[in-house]
């Protein structure tokens, strides 16, 4: 039996788990921690510069490649700076490690310095959490965690470490549990064969058929099997916002993203499916509008990981409980019993509708001579990146823009704060992205707003040579905010623009990167061209967009899926 | 309409917290609650009473049962159950006109005095919530209430039916 230090068995039990990266900031209550990790290669530490951005290169890194993403962090305002990025991974299921320093075991209540309880603070936001109370018990903790972070419906998990534990001076024996069990976590994999049956005979039954998916799809990796049922079925398909890339974005049966900003084909067919197929996406408020108006004609088949999110907002028929990926393989194995050489033939009314909803063409607008349109911008990164880039995205009207004008190819390859809405998320989890895929083009489109709510990473960036590209569509205002106050508040931009802008150019260049700034239609290519030839540099485009161009197609609020406006002056 | 809703969990620091922050998280309702160790220490038996429509109702047993530290949730009010509750009330026994009313009522409810003082008793009633209330309602009109108070209401399923790991 080995015996070790506390601070010593954290970065022996993060090895035995599998961290090869972990993103933090050292302070007093982690310094044992810290200087076990300096004894060592094989976990590699990424210093931030702030803990908020810790946590969401934590979070890129997961969802870039399905890893649980570690944050090492201290006490007091340490931990309590993670607190924004803990929620936007809570919120999109995404699986994380926070490990966090605590003050010494006999203080943990005297108000001691930096002292924070942040078991406390991150109940409502995590999957669940440990206070450890004694040295023997962190590697079973740290096993658990990383467990429960990335089984079931993934999460992030805190893992709170009082400074007396970790102390290096004493010693303790080191025991890595060989396999972890939970006799009260036993999440459901498998579908009910009832369940199933179900959903199949709705399924074959179905004239109007649409598959609307989520990040379930993506969380257990199931983008082929989707694919495979789609196909199979016939079926049109659309995702959520964080679905994107389970389902591509080129393939001719996606419909588009659906929900406040989708596509009116994506959102016609929904309100008109008769029956809906939804896979790991959750009914959220900005897919559903109207809850009461709700896809009328439809008998809705939820299947998901997480009962709780079923028949929480709009009322499932047919709920199956498990995960997307093995009631896929359930679903494929009983459809394809089935004849489906008529499957096109039955479906083909369908796709005729479809094909008139399509040629609406709602993603169209007008590009000008000179002003660059925030769309242009987002077509241009696509042709420039041949589509292959990982696209991170802050939040936005750049987000929407990002979600609607870059078609996914892959799942993992979009990445954003969906649930949360976590301005500042672009830059940090385009870093851990890039950390994760070194070889790989990281992007992050962002705004003027959002990139200043974590621009101080540029600093990370130079000290770990992350290349990233940012695409920053600078309209010179808080653009979505902008939006809505010309659409209800009758253009009263009550502190939505910024009257003090950086010269980012100037910014990028301070930090020791690359500034480009694109003031006209004519730059756009040549920039794009720049910006990607600098294959190990981080490029900050500074693109200056127009500051009047909203978000189109946009659900009216109360409506039902598919009411729409569909520009400054139409709507359905 | 009031629910029972009893949960076995693990008798681990911060589980009471987590089950607690759902129901003021999502805006769910607690009338009482009541929590102890169960005959195997390392689990607790928790029994929530709460009220809502039968959507509200589900969210709460899928949001409780979802909590890491939670083994099992059963509605008991879904089927035939046992509920008790148990509450300790101190009234004010100034005079024997009222010390003979107070016992005699204290008979008629089967509760029992279990501490006597010149000028107060101290009872003990256990049963349903409903018959708590009767018996403080009783208590009032002979005399004057100093405190009580009430444990929560815990319960269990009647017959075969039973909440184990």
């Amino acid at each position: 039996m080995k015996m070790m230090s506390g601070a010593a068995m954290v970065v022996e039990a993060l090895k035995d788990v599998g961290v090869t990266h972990v993103f933090g900031y050292p302070g007093g209550a982690v310094l044992d921690i810290y200087d076990a990790l300096f004894a060592q290669d094989d976990v590699k530490h990424v210093l931030v510069r702030h803990e908020q951005a810790a946590a969401h290169m934590a979070d890129g890194y997961a969802r870039s490649t399905g890893k649980t993403g570690t944050v090492l962090v201290t006490s007091g305002p340490g931990a309590t700076n993670t607190i924004t990025g803990i929620a936007t991974a809570y919120m999109d299921s995404i699986p994380m490690v926070v490990l966090s320093g605590q003050v010494p075991s006999m203080h943990i209540g005297e108000d001691a310095f930096q002292e924070t309880d942040m078991v406390g603070c991150s109940r409502p936001i995590v999957k669940h959490s440990f206070l450890v109370k004694r040295a023997v018990d962190i590697p079973e903790a740290i096993a658990k965690a990383y467990y429960i972070a990335n089984t079931g419906r993934p999460g992030p998990v805190v893992v709170d470490l009082p400074k007396d534990l970790v102390n290096v001076a004493d010693e303790h024996p080191y025991v890595f549990p060989a396999d972890v069990t939970m006799r009260s976590y036993n999440p459901t994999q498998k579908g009910h064969p009832k369940q199933i049956k179900k959903a199949v005979d709705a399924l074959m039954r179905a004239e109007r058929p649409v598959l609307y998916v989520g990040g379930g799809a993506i969380a257990c990796d199931a983008s082929a099997k989707v694919i495979e049922l789609a196909e199979a079925l016939f079926s049109p398909v659309t995702c959520t916002l964080m679905g994107l890339g389970a389902f591509p974005g080129t393939h001719d049966q996606f419909v588009g993203m659906l929900g406040m900003h989708g596509t009116l084909e994506a959102n016609k067919t929904m309100h008109n499916a008769d029956c809906i197929l939804a896979l790991g996406a959750r009914f959220d408020d900005r897919v559903t509008n109207n809850v009461d108006k709700f896809c009328p004609h439809a008998d809705i088949i939820h299947v998901d990981i997480d009962p709780a999110s079923i028949s929480k907002t709009v009322n499932a028929h047919i709920p199956v409980v498990g995960s997307v990926d093995k009631v896929l393989d359930q679903l494929l194995g009983q459809v394809k019993k089935h004849d489906l050489s008529r499957q096109q033939q039955k479906l083909d009314d369908w796709w005729q509708q479809i094909g008139q909803w399509r040629a609406v063409k709602c993603l169209n607008y007008e590009q000008g001579d000179t002003v660059i349109k925030p769309q242009r911008v987002i077509q241009a990164l696509y042709q420039h990146t041949r589509g292959e880039a990982f696209v991170s995205s802050d939040v936005g009207q750049h987000q929407m823009f990002a979600a609607l004008y870059y078609p996914y190819a892959k799942p993992r390859q979009w990445i954003n704060s969906g649930g949360l809405g976590t301005m500042g998320f672009g830059l940090p989890a385009a870093m851990g992205v890039q950390v994760a895929h070194p070889e790989a083009t990281s992007v992050v489109v962002t705004g003027d707003g959002s990139i200043q709510m974590n621009i101080q990473e540029l600093s990370t960036c130079l000290q770990y040579n992350l290349p990233v590209k940012i695409i920053s569509l600078n309209n010179r205002a808080l653009g979505m905010v902008r939006q809505w106050q010309d659409m209800i508040y009758k253009g009263r931009h009550s502190h939505s623009y910024m009257e003090s802008m950086p010269d980012f150019v100037k910014l990028a260049e301070a930090y020791g990167h690359i500034g480009i700034r694109v003031d006209s239609l004519d730059q756009l290519d040549d920039a794009m061209a720049e910006c990607f030839s600098h294959k190990d540099r981080l490029v900050f485009m500074d693109v200056r967009i127009d500051q009047n161009e909203h978000v189109y197609p946009m659900q009216i609020k109360y409506g039902a899926m598919d009411d729409m406006r569909l520009s400054k002056t139409e709507r359905t | 309409m009031k629910r029972i809703i009893s949960v076995l969990m693990e008798n681990a620091p911060g589980a009471l917290s987590r089950i607690v922050g759902v129901f003021s998280q999502r805006g769910y309702n607690v009338d009482s609650l009541c929590v102890a160790p169960t005959d195997d220490p390392s689990l607790s038996r928790l029994t929530i009473i709460t009220h809502g429509n039968d959507k509200i109702i589900e969210q709460i047993t899928k949001q409780v049962n979802k909590l890491i530290d939670v083994l099992k949730i059963v509605d008991l009010t879904e089927g035939a159950h046992v509920e008790r509750e148990l509450m300790l009330i101190k009234v004010a026994t100034r005079s024997e006109a009222i010390r003979s009313e107070v016992k005699r009522n204290s008979d008629i409810f089967r509760a029992r005095i279990v501490d006597v003082n010149a000028a107060n008793y101290t009872i003990e009633i256990t049963g349903t919530s409903d018959k708590l209330d009767a018996f403080a309602t009783t208590m009032a009109q002979c005399a004057e209430i100093i405190e009580s108070s009430r444990t929560g209401v815990c319960g269990l399923a009647r017959g075969e039916r039973a909440l184990r790991p």
